[in-house]
């Protein structure tokens, strides 16, 4: 009982990684109706810019963590630019095949730069709490702390801010958008800034707790979308709760098969809900049907 | 360059040219988005190699790796090919990883990591196909069956929907026809000649691993598609033997010790991947425009 208490926590931790993913892919299905194949690589970018600032640069943790999602937010802004605007009007499979590109050419960049080998940020000197019968390590307790935070900062700033009301109303209908005066390309810069500064936090934690890696963005990008198809395609909230619950379902799946197919269960949950309620939790169902048979 | 390395890239471009036709189906005709392609190829080595190693003769081994391949696909076109495209990406990806992960961890069944070795070669009716040279026949009269087959469904009527399902799937489905089922129908194919692919790589080289059917391949082949002009399976041929040449001179070409080969080819290509998006969208052969009087 205790053991499973214990993995309940460790899927919300994985949830609150995979959370921070979730809500930044969601955000741009929202304006753009279009999967960022790119973002887990993304992520892993803002994670090894966290790596080199505090490992090469001896920056300090925290300021080094928000420096990687102020240069990675700018880089998603970049990619935005180059790979995917010119395809805006393009058929959709144009800015699809950008993405998958853009994510080898981030993989491959980091692969030079830093080689393939396995990295850690080796956090000396951190002990785990206990709490009853739970451990937890610092940068456990940090994942729970910063991905709640973010997520209250991105309600407040979806719901109470103009910014937030530009950004609905693109997701809403990106035309009708434009013809009420809304500087959609800048909105569509802002979403992908937000996205990807959300997607270095998210990788920079899972490169703090575990350790880093040039491929480690796909898995991301697989549980991310896994997370937003759950809670359904283009609901931000949706793509929080999906996240929390697959982190718990594969954390916890772990008591009853062998921690190989760990990664497995995230596809097996994405399929079965495919089956049996492609629109997700909270979608609405037309929005993913396009046959009726 | 020796002759046994031009007749070894010389097999290497028919089985790579059977995938880049046979992907070309389903992606450049159909507009189905399949990241899968490998995980098809990989089913089929697989099948292959286990049934012949077990007694059965090779040519009944081939159509049971098509008959696999192809029944997976029907398995994951059910829940995802009523639904708008993006889904089968993700799914097709999953797909990817899911069966390199049985690969990998079934190991009483594919000896996992270690992989196949001692695979015989491929023979009919006890013609043995045991040097490259030898492989070389089997392998162009293979290439040029899925070719005429490839071609005779795109100019056919069955053909014509699945063009027009790439245009504009609700105009299709208004005439009355089962989108459902001729994209069913053209996966389903697609997938079975990856198959065909597979068991060919497998008794050529006579040993498999995991590592054989990584995402990379469908990301290179994908590359050759675009680049060749998408539903054009001429241009699909072409660029496979260029590209294929290109690669395998890239091994010749002395790099700094530091620089990861592997690496750096996936640099370049994603590169040109995303520029071939944007400036030739047509592809360097663009497809062959039919007027009907």
């Amino acid at each position: 009982m205790e053991i499973f208490v214990q993995l309940l926590v460790n899927g919300v931790i994985a949830g609150g990684t995979y959370a921070l993913a979730a809500v930044g892919y969601s955000m741009v299905y929202g304006a753009l109706k279009f999967i960022n194949f790119a973002h887990g690589s993304i992520a892993m970018v803002g994670a090894y810019i966290a790596f080199v600032l505090v490992t090469i640069g001896n920056v300090p943790l925290v300021p080094a963590f928000l420096a990687s999602m102020l240069l990675t937010a700018s880089l998603g802004v970049m990619v935005e630019r180059v790979a995917y605007r010119p395809l805006r009007r393009a058929p959709k499979l144009a800015s699809l095949t950008t993405a998958i590109a853009v994510s080898f050419v981030l993989d491959a960049t980091v692969m030079i730069v830093m080689g393939a080998d396995i990295r850690t940020f080796s956090l000396t000197g951190l002990k785990s709490y206990q709490i009853g019968p739970i451990y937890i390590t610092p940068v456990q307790g940090a994942i729970i702390v910063t991905s709640l935070v973010f997520m209250v900062g991105l309600y407040w700033l979806l719901t109470r801010t103009k910014l937030g009301k530009a950004i609905r109303a693109v997701a809403d209908g990106i035309s009708l958008a434009e013809v009420s005066g809304i500087d959609t390309n800048l909105i569509i810069s802002a979403v992908f800034a937000i996205g990807s500064a959300l997607a270095a936090a998210s990788g920079a934690l899972i490169g703090m707790d575990t350790n880093l890696q040039p491929t480690m963005g796909f898995i991301i990008t697989v549980k991310a979308f896994a997370a937003v198809v759950l809670g359904g395609l283009g609901n931000v909230w949706g793509a929080v709760v999906g996240a929390f619950l697959i982190g718990i379902v594969e954390n916890t799946g772990v008591w009853f098969i062998p921690p190989v197919w760990k990664d497995s269960i995230a596809y097996g949950i994405l399929i079965l809900v495919l089956f049996l309620r492609p629109s997700g939790i909270f979608g609405k169902k037309e929005e993913a049907q396009v046959t009726v048979l | 360059m020796e002759l046994a390395l031009i007749v070894h890239l010389l097999v290497v471009i028919t089985i790579y040219g059977i995938l880049a036709i046979s992907l070309n189906l389903v992606v450049g005709a159909t507009g189905l988005f399949n990241l899968g392609h490998a995980a098809f190829y990989g089913i089929g080595a697989y099948t292959s190699a286990l049934l012949v190693k077990a007694g059965v003769p090779w040519l009944l081994a081939v159509l049971a790796s098509m008959a696999m391949a192809g029944f997976v696909a029907f398995v994951i076109g059910i829940p995802t090919l009523r639904l708008v495209g993006d889904y089968l990406a993700v799914v097709t990806m999953g797909l990817g990883e899911i069966t390199r992960a049985v690969f990998k961890n079934w190991i009483s069944l594919t000896r996992g990591p270690m992989g196949l070795p001692g695979i015989p070669h491929a023979s009919i009716l006890g013609i043995e196909f045991d040097t490259a040279e030898k492989f070389l026949i089997l392998g162009v009269v293979c290439l040029v069956i899925v070719f005429v087959v490839a071609e005779r469904i795109l100019y056919s009527p069955f053909g014509r929907v699945l063009k027009g399902i790439r245009e504009d799937e609700a105009a299709v489905q208004a005439l009355g026809k089962n989108t459902y089922r001729f994209k069913m129908g053209i996966l389903i194919v697609g997938s079975a000649m990856a198959g065909l692919a597979g068991s060919l790589f497998a008794h050529y080289i006579t040993f498999i691993d995991p590592s054989s059917f990584v995402m990379w391949l469908t990301f290179f082949i994908f590359l050759i598609i675009v680049l060749g002009g998408l539903g054009n399976n001429l241009g699909a041929v072409v660029v496979t033997v260029v590209f294929v040449a290109l690669r395998e001179g890239l091994r010749f070409v002395g790099l700094p010790l530091w620089l990861n080969p592997a690496a750096l080819q996936q640099l370049i290509f994603g590169i040109l991947l995303i520029v071939a998006t944007i400036f030739v969208p047509r592809g360097l052969i663009p497809e062959r425009k039919v007027v009907y009087e």
